[in-house]
């Protein structure tokens, strides 16, 4: 059992959410998106929102950091297991607090508001209703991370999930003695990654791409199609009035 | 090929693709992602097609297909172009009408046929073991039966039924009422035939071959300005919006041209561009006010007051102290203005009276033929009298001298306007004019305590008569007095300066209206003038928002003088332009055969829907308004003291009126004794009636032999939109829940009618049977016995023409009728072949009385010169001269079916024709024989198919002047022969044009120029009401022959309104203390005068359920208040509220604006009860629609009848249905309940 939740599950779940997200854009690309329900009710929106995903995005990326992250690489910077689990309660502490008082905030606005509740899918109440279980729970095991404040425990958990990325065999062995509470924040979790491409939650995958692309994929300001198969000449800053001219006396042919 | 792999395009050269230093790139993403959108407009076919919703937009209309799915639709841009100088047409179209194809799929569509419950499952019990005539009979027979499922109605409970059961119920129901009471039992609403011709007729065509009654609408609907046929003898006729352009100055009166007719304001758009002036007068701040240079709001029903203050300052500028050449012109050639009034002398006083007439005189001026019908004048170069051509005693019984050529007698004769010069009259005496300014109810006083007679000196001239010496005034002299002019023959009531508070004065009119003496001034000096400048291109421009008001003749008389004294009728740019409903069928005459079966029997039942249902809705027993509180303090003698039904009732007996049902007696039975009696039909009628064994139906209307049985309603929404008293409909006809908290006479203890017999206890459910054919479930759909699924506008093929454009547009089927539903036609179609199936049982071929009121345009309208009521005993009875003709038509039950799908035989025997001319059509009916195809055998034998709504299209367009050429040379002829002047010309050029189906499919056409209308289509001018009359001297149909301003009959001298004067709103009463229950208990309200005009958010007068529209305002019934009166309410915008009188109470939202004007209130028309409605706490019902808190209230003068302009016309003279003057309690809903409980196990059981 042990075995199957956090030795194979952990694929299934990365696999679904895979497969799933591919097809499901190629599919139906039009419905990848937030369904905000702004323009139903701006109320609560705007607080809980921000809360939420502030606090959703430092825990988003505490996890991935605090977990991928090769232990050895905290060794080499000299970070101590027990400051990094320090760190890890602390900032993830008040990220989830935040993330857990924003999306209580959105619950009740969408659970509450009569137009927002008869737009919303069964999918869109149930995500946000895991997502609150989901930051309960990891709140809850703070209580558990604080009688290990060597690290010890983190450290396995840190092995753990490597090892799922490493193709360990010996992965779910890692975690075999965690407290109940750990394992069940981490089922949970990755049953909302296997959930993903079958809710709203897809926007995650365009949040985190969407800013690269425009930061560094196309990070012009005017995006623009040409018929041209040659690139213009290249040149640059401003191009003299006089010189315009004469090039384009020069090269009538063109 | 993938959205993801296209995505990652990582590795492209990005080299090639920056400009700007970078802040420009360029892209090469994959394009397919544009594809899904182009897919979302993409389409299969586009069909042309229209929306036949009594709009006048008449816009043509591109319906895509997609899939088998009509998906959306776009205006029609491929209008015939106009003239060179003019704006086209297009783009034609609202939001309103783009939004239609939402009803096509939506679920308020009726996708079967349905049956009451209750009647079902009786019915089905029945029909084992009996056939559908003994099944009906049985329920209609059993009282108890017949009120279980009567007294559920509006309540829910439809079943689903087949096509053929349906029908079935309907074809047993429509028989067994024939040979119980007789056929004219079985009613038949609908109105607006020029939005769907043939589904108008397809109805119609049907019960006229069954011998049923069809109701009018133009009358009822009161868009009908009654005051159109007294001046013209024409029942509304228009320039087309495209005139609008052509005009100098506009004025837009109580019409609100961007909101109700905004596919034409880009006409108004254009003519301010290029420079034409407006006023827009509107108590509120309407869409239109913005347009204008100049707003004018007076308070709302004053408006007469204001036309009267116009007319006095174009009168005296224009026409005393200086004589506009063109003006003076114009009114002696076109008006009344120089015939001569007898005046009348009572007690020393003097009144105007009749016109003088030929026969008046000793030696009748020569004229043998109609002496009594020709009025006279002065010749000026003569001084002596003559009977000028034109007036109606002309018109029948010779040919050649009905024209408006200055002649008389065979000599040329310039007519005298005036008499004021000391050589022209003998004499200047006081003549009495009634004053109704001081009789104004609490809400319209203005304190004026001036006396209910005024004595003005006119200039008269005395002559002698076969009955001794009389003085006589032309109209001019006595106009001018009744305008208040001075004209310095001293006296009292006449005013030289504007300012002084003399009845007709500006200053007089700021009193009453509230707006400013020096504007009223200022806009009518500057619309004179551009007439004047323009040779008549100043145009009024109004809507029926003036004419829903009690007294409405009075200001749209007051308009017209206007027009006449500037000589704006029948130019281009001038003149009437009165637009409410879709009215104008221009190929009416071609349309008249097939939807009225003339081809098969002549003539159909006809009957004028306002007093059909003030009698059957039993709103008479209620009524609040007596003769004696409108009648004129000059009245001649006579017996005025009688309520509005007894005036109706003898309107019927002298054939003034139609009447329905016609004779207690059934119809079918009267003719067997007739023929048992060895007489002819009308000569039995007569003894009998004059007897008592016969009586008129409508002399008791609640006798059940009286009551109105079935009643198909198709292509209306009557109980949802023009149902005035809409409480009483559903208390009385129907006889199911009601909100009525009034109390009737009996228990009032009031005066009871003294002509319509009274009894104790009013019939509750007269309607066996009502069925409702529509495409969607409106508010009728859910009172009624059987609804019908019928064909949407996208579904069917038809004909749409409208007055505001010259073109004739086809509806089209772009996608086969959804769900069960089929074309009227063919459901129409289907019931006349089950009559024929089941028929024999009980009728066979039979011969039918039908009573025909004295129409007018035929050479009877010229009957009654004088007012005689047989019964009284004041004259015989003689058929079609003092009473109805009655006339044997021929029926045949067992062929209606086929009947109905062929051409009959009397086209080609009798002809065709309209408005008092008709040819020959054996070679259209050939035409049609080739065309549409013969039946082979049959009943039919021979005759040309009608099978199809397209070959249906095709008989009105063959037969048609107007678009068919050849017909048009024929009418023109035919009308030379009677006015003696060649008119063919106007056709001549479109002699072999031919216009088809598929022409109109493939493009909107332009009609052919014809004698019916007073407008001609041509390269010169815009279509124009009164151009013929004017440039081709054709007379007016009126008494005189000549517009005319001033009405001599006896009831209109009697009623104050032989001129045009100011009278107040009438009270109406509806607001008593016991009524008032908030006035009781202090609680806050307010009193407000209930207007309902046009809306925005609905397709023109009949849907408020579609969605989209909904979502543009507040999504259910609302009501607009002002912020003062709102705040004395208590009252904050989108505030529940509840409006209340004794006629009903109903439910909506508060929409408090700084458009309205304090004291009124606006419901838009027509807001379904099925909509977002709450129950009322008044009645504990759910809230009404907008005609629950109004009722019908006739007019006597309406009633006229048999005298030249004023006889009956269907849809052209009559009772209308006004409903303006109407009070209501405004409050704020405590409790809000929606009344969406669960049933009581009592109710479930049922």
């Amino acid at each position: 059992m042990h075995n199957f939740f956090f030795g194979i599950f952990p694929y299934i779940a990365l696999g679904v959410a895979i497969m799933g997200s591919i097809a499901r854009y190629e599919r139906d690309p039009f419905t990848w998106k937030t369904s905000s329900s702004q323009l139903l009710r701006r109320k609560q929106l705007v607080v809980g929102s921000i809360l939420f995903h502030v606090g959703m995005l430092v825990i988003f990326l505490g996890h991935v950091v605090g977990l991928l992250t090769p232990i050895w690489v905290f060794d080499a910077i000299g970070i101590s297991h027990g400051a990094k689990q320090i760190l890890a309660v602390v900032a993830g502490g008040i990220a989830g607090v935040l993330a857990l008082i924003g999306g209580i905030m959105l619950f009740h606005r969408r659970w509450t508001d009569p137009r927002i509740r008869r737009t919303s899918s069964f999918a869109d109440i149930v995500i946000l209703g895991l997502l609150l279980a989901q930051l309960a729970l990891g709140l809850a095991t703070i209580y558990y991370s604080l009688q290990h404040l060597d690290g010890y425990e983190m450290v396995k958990f840190m092995a753990w999930a490597q090892g799922i990325f490493t193709f360990d065999s010996a992965a779910a062995a890692y975690i075999e003695d965690a407290a109940l509470a750990f394992k069940v924040h981490l089922v949970l979790g990755m049953t909302i990654i296997l959930l993903t491409p079958f809710t709203r939650l897809v926007h995650v995958i365009s949040g985190l791409f969407v800013p690269l692309r425009f930061l560094f994929l196309r990070p012009g300001y005017q995006i623009v199609r040409s018929r041209r198969k040659e690139p213009l000449p290249h040149h640059d800053g401003p191009v003299p009035a006089a010189r315009k001219v004469a090039e384009s006396k020069a090269s009538p042919a063109e | 090929m993938s959205h993801l792999l296209d995505r990652l395009n990582f590795f492209q050269s990005k080299e090639l693709e920056q400009f700007s230093d970078g802040h420009g790139q360029v892209t090469r993403e994959s394009r397919a992602w544009e594809d899904t959108y182009r897919n979302r407009w993409r389409h299969d076919k586009i069909v042309r097609s229209t929306h036949g919703v009594n709009c006048t937009g008449s816009c043509s209309w591109k319906i895509y297909v997609k899939s088998g799915i009509v998906t959306w639709e776009t205006q029609q841009t491929d209008y015939p172009r106009t003239r060179p100088d003019l704006p086209n047409h297009e783009p034609r179209g609202c939001a309103r009408g783009a939004s239609y194809s939402w009803y096509l799929y939506s679920a308020n569509r009726v996708k079967n046929p349905l049956v009451r419950g209750r009647l079902m499952k009786v019915w089905r019990e029945l029909r084992r073991t009996k056939s559908p005539i003994e099944a009906w009979t049985e329920i209609q027979t059993d009282p108890v039966l017949r009120a279980s499922y009567a007294e559920t109605r509006g309540k829910g409970g439809f079943v689903r039924a087949s096509w053929d059961e349906a029908v079935e119920i309907v074809a047993a129901a429509n028989l067994y009422t024939a040979r119980k009471w007789g056929p004219d039992r079985v009613f038949g609403f609908s109105p607006i035939p020029a939005m769907s011709m043939v589904s108008y007729a397809a109805g119609t065509r049907y019960l006229s071959l069954l011998g049923g009654t069809c109701m009018s609408f133009y009358d009822w609907y009161c868009d009908l300005p009654p005051a159109s046929p007294m001046t013209w003898g024409e029942q509304t006729d228009v320039p087309e919006s495209a005139d609008w352009y052509n005009a100098g100055y506009l004025l837009l009166w109580g019409s609100n041209v961007p909101q109700t007719r905004t596919p034409d304001a880009h006409f108004y758009t254009e003519a301010r561009y290029k420079g034409t002036k407006s006023a827009v007068i509107s108590p509120d701040y309407s869409e239109a006010a913005k347009f204008g240079d100049v707003w004018l709001n007076p308070k709302q029903g004053t408006d007469a007051a204001l036309a009267m203050a116009f007319g006095h300052v174009i009168l005296r500028e224009f026409h005393l102290d200086r004589q506009a050449e063109y003006f003076e012109d114009y009114t002696r050639k076109y008006s009344d203005f120089p015939m001569l009034v007898k005046l009348e002398e009572k007690d020393g006083r003097f009144i105007p009276g009749r016109f003088l007439r030929a026969d008046d005189l000793d030696g009748r001026l020569g004229e043998e033929n109609n002496p009594e019908w020709k009025t006279v004048a002065l010749d000026e170069a003569t001084g002596k009298l003559v009977a000028p051509n034109g007036s109606v005693g002309y018109r029948w019984g010779e040919g050649g001298k009905w024209n408006l050529e200055e002649k008389a007698q065979g000599d040329d004769a310039r007519l005298r306007l005036s008499l004021i010069l000391d050589n022209d009259h003998d004499d200047v005496l006081g003549v009495d004019f009634p004053y109704f300014g001081a009789e104004a109810t609490e809400a319209f006083s203005t304190g004026d305590a001036r006396p209910n007679v005024l004595t003005k000196q006119v200039p008269v001239k005395r002559i002698k008569t076969a009955d001794g010496e009389v003085a006589v005034a032309t109209v001019f002299d006595l106009f001018c007095a009744n305008y208040g002019l001075d004209r310095g023959l001293g006296g009292e009531w006449v005013a030289n300066d504007y300012a002084e508070d003399v009845p007709g004065t500006p200053g007089w009119a700021e009193k009453i209206t509230g707006v400013p003496a020096a504007r009223i001034t200022h806009v009518a000096r500057e619309f004179a003038l551009n007439a004047e400048k323009t040779r008549g291109r100043s145009m009024v421009i109004l809507g029926a928002g003036l004419n829903h008001w009690y007294h409405m003749d009075m200001t749209y008389r007051g308009i017209i003088n206007m027009l006449v004294m500037c000589g704006a009728v029948g130019q281009s740019g001038g003149g009437w332009a009165h637009y409410v409903g879709q009215e104008k069928l221009r190929p009416q005459t071609g349309w008249l055969p097939l939807a009225f079966a003339l081809d098969w029997g002549r003539p159909p039942r006809q009957m004028n829907s306002t007093s059909a249902w003030y009698a059957h809705t039993d709103q008479w027993r209620y009524e609040t308004l007596t003769a004696g509180e409108i009648l004129s303090p000059t009245a001649p003698e006579g017996d005025w003291d009688a309520s509005m039904i007894d005036y109706n009732i003898r309107a019927e007996r002298m054939g003034w009126l139609p009447s329905a049902p016609q004779l207690k007696q059934n119809p079918l039975e009267v003719a067997k004794a007739a023929k048992l009696a060895g007489q002819d039909v009308a000569d039995y009628v007569a003894e009998k009636l004059k007897a008592g064994e016969l009586e008129m139906a409508c002399e008791d209307p609640d006798a059940p032999e009286n009551w109105p049985r079935n009643l198909f309603v198709w292509r209306s929404n009557l109980l949802g939109s023009s149902g005035k008293g809409h409480e009483y409909f559903l208390r009385h006809l129907l006889g199911t829940d009601n909100g009525v908290m009034g109390k009737d006479l009996g228990e009032e203890g009031g005066a009871k009618p003294r002509e319509a017999k009274w009894h104790d206890e009013a019939p509750r459910g007269k309607l066996d049977l009502l069925v409702t054919i529509d495409f969607r479930m409106s508010t009728t759909a859910v009172y009624s016995d059987v609804v019908l699924p019928t064909a949407s506008w996208y579904e069917k093929n038809d004909l749409n023409t409208s007055d505001m454009h010259p073109f004739i547009h086809p509806l089209q089927a772009a996608v086969d009728p959804a769900y069960e539903s089929k074309s009227d036609w063919e459901i129409f179609k289907a019931i006349a072949n089950k009559v024929q199936e089941i028929a024999p049982e009980i009728l066979g071929r039979e011969t039918d009385v039908v009573a025909l009121p004295i129409l007018h345009d035929t050479p009877a309208e010229i009957a009654q010169d004088q007012v005689k009521d047989w019964k009284k005993g004041e004259c015989d009875l003689i058929p079609g001269k003092t009473a109805p003709n009655y006339i044997a038509v021929e029926r045949d039950y067992t062929a209606i079916g086929d009947r109905f799908m062929a051409l009959g035989p009397l086209m080609e025997k009798v002809g065709n024709g309209g408005k008092g001319i008709s040819w020959n059509t054996e070679d259209e009916v050939k035409n049609l024989r080739d065309l549409n195809g013969v039946w082979e055998d049959g009943a039919a034998k021979g005759s040309a198919r009608i099978v199809s709504d397209i070959d249906a299209t095709e008989v009105v367009l063959m037969l048609a002047p107007e678009t068919n050429g050849e017909v048009a040379v024929k009418s023109w002829q035919a009308l030379s022969k009677i006015t003696g002047r060649e008119h063919a010309h106007l056709a001549e050029g479109a002699h072999h044009t031919k216009i088809r189906f598929r022409d109109i499919a493939a493009q909107p056409r332009k009609i052919i120029s014809s004698p019916t209308w007073s407008g001609i289509e041509s390269e010169e001018v815009s279509y124009n009401a009164g151009w013929t009359n004017v440039h081709e001297l054709i007379p007016w149909r009126t008494l005189t022959g000549r517009q005319q301003l001033y009405q001599d009959h006896l009831w209109m001298r009697a009623f104050g309104e032989g001129f045009m004067s100011y009278r107040p709103p009438v009270d109406l009463k509806t607001i008593t203390a016991e009524i008032n229950t908030d006035a009781r208990d202090n609680a806050p309200h307010v009193v407000l005068n209930f207007i309902t005009p046009h809306q925005k958010w609905g397709i023109h007068s009949t849907y408020t359920d579609n969605l989209l529209m909904l979502t543009l305002n507040r999504g259910g019934p609302v009501i607009w208040i002002s912020e003062n009166d709102a705040k004395t309410a208590g009252i904050v915008d989108n505030d529940w509220v509840e409006l209340y009188n004794a006629n009903g109470a109903l439910t909506a939202r508060a929409v408090v604006s700084q458009r309205m004007k304090d004291g009124t209130t606006f419901m838009y028309h027509a807001q379904e009860k099925i909509v977002n409605t709450p129950g009322s706490e008044k009645t504990g019902l759910r809230g009404g629609i907008h005609n629950s808190v109004t009722r019908t209230v006739l007019k006597p003068t309406h009633m006229i009848g048999g005298y030249a302009q004023q006889s009956y016309g269907f849809n052209y003279y009559g009772t209308v249905g006004s409903n303006r003057d109407e009070f209501v309690v405004v409050r704020k809903m405590n409790k809000v309940d929606w009344l969406d409980r669960e049933a009581t196990a009592k109710e479930a059981a049922q």
